[in-house]
């Protein structure tokens, strides 16, 4: 897509977006057919489990921690903790699937379309502006947490 | 996102990332992409639709089967209207 296609919003928002480009691309492949692979989600809706503690709405930067999602926590149960007003907050708490669709997902598995759901989620509240401390150590342990449970596929979610 | 999507593929992990912000996605870089339709905050869809939301993530799972990557392709309520 050429930059002169997007629609103005998304062309100021790139002027002024402190991202940092990845460079290059890392690839992995998949070992195994889909049908036989375990499958996580990683949002970054700021949702938020029963008896976790929210994300700092007030941190410089951003928020960098995560929140692990145990699947079977309900997704009405989950709540939305985020600074960004710029998305749509109620969509999200009247559905959480529209942006951690942990129910079609399970339906996915049941129809045999992956092999599994796995065990463990991730939830980042996103809005980030200073991703150094992200890259360095943050991403390093979500990786963890989804190598350690045999994740082979991770789908992500950015709202 | 895009930094914690290249980390998980470095450990082994195969990913694709919803997109609603395509020209952000492409300058970042990211190994696999789906550019959905819909508003910021609703990357499977509508509200209640599982059909849909179940189709954005068949769309997604098909990106990972990809080996022409990086790759970036556009999901189209369309396409969920004919998905079985």
């Amino acid at each position: 897509m050429q930059p002169d296609e997007l629609p103005l919003w998304e062309r100021a928002l790139i002027a002024t977006y402190r991202w940092r480009r990845v460079d290059p691309v890392p690839v992995a492949r998949l070992g195994r057919p889909i049908a036989g692979c375990r499958v996580a989600l990683v949002t970054t809706a700021g949702l938020v489990a029963p008896g976790q503690a929210p994300f700092d709405l007030a941190r410089r930067g951003g928020d960098t921690s995560f929140r692990v999602l145990e699947a079977t926590i309900p997704g009405a149960d989950l709540r939305v903790v985020h600074r960004s007003d710029a998305f749509d907050r109620q969509a999200v708490e009247r559905d959480v699937n529209v942006a951690y669709p942990i129910e079609p997902l399970g339906a996915l598995a049941a129809a045999g379309v992956i092999g599994s759901v796995a065990p463990r989620h991730l939830s980042f509240m996103g809005s980030i502006t200073a991703p150094g401390r992200l890259q360095r150590e943050t991403a390093v342990a979500a990786a963890d947490v989804l190598v350690a449970d045999g994740v082979d596929i991770a789908l992500l979610a950015p709202v | 996102m895009s930094l914690v999507q290249a980390q998980l593929e470095r450990r082994g992990l195969v990913t694709a990332s919803v997109s609603v912000m395509p020209g952000i996605t492409t300058a970042i870089g990211v190994s696999r992409a789906l550019i959905v339709p819909f508003g910021l905050g609703r990357p499977f869809g509508a509200p209640a639709d599982r059909a849909l939301q179940s189709s954005v993530l068949r769309a997604l799972l098909n990106l990972c089967a990809r080996t022409d990557v990086p790759v970036m392709e556009s999901f189209s309520e369309a396409d969920a209207v004919e998905s079985p």
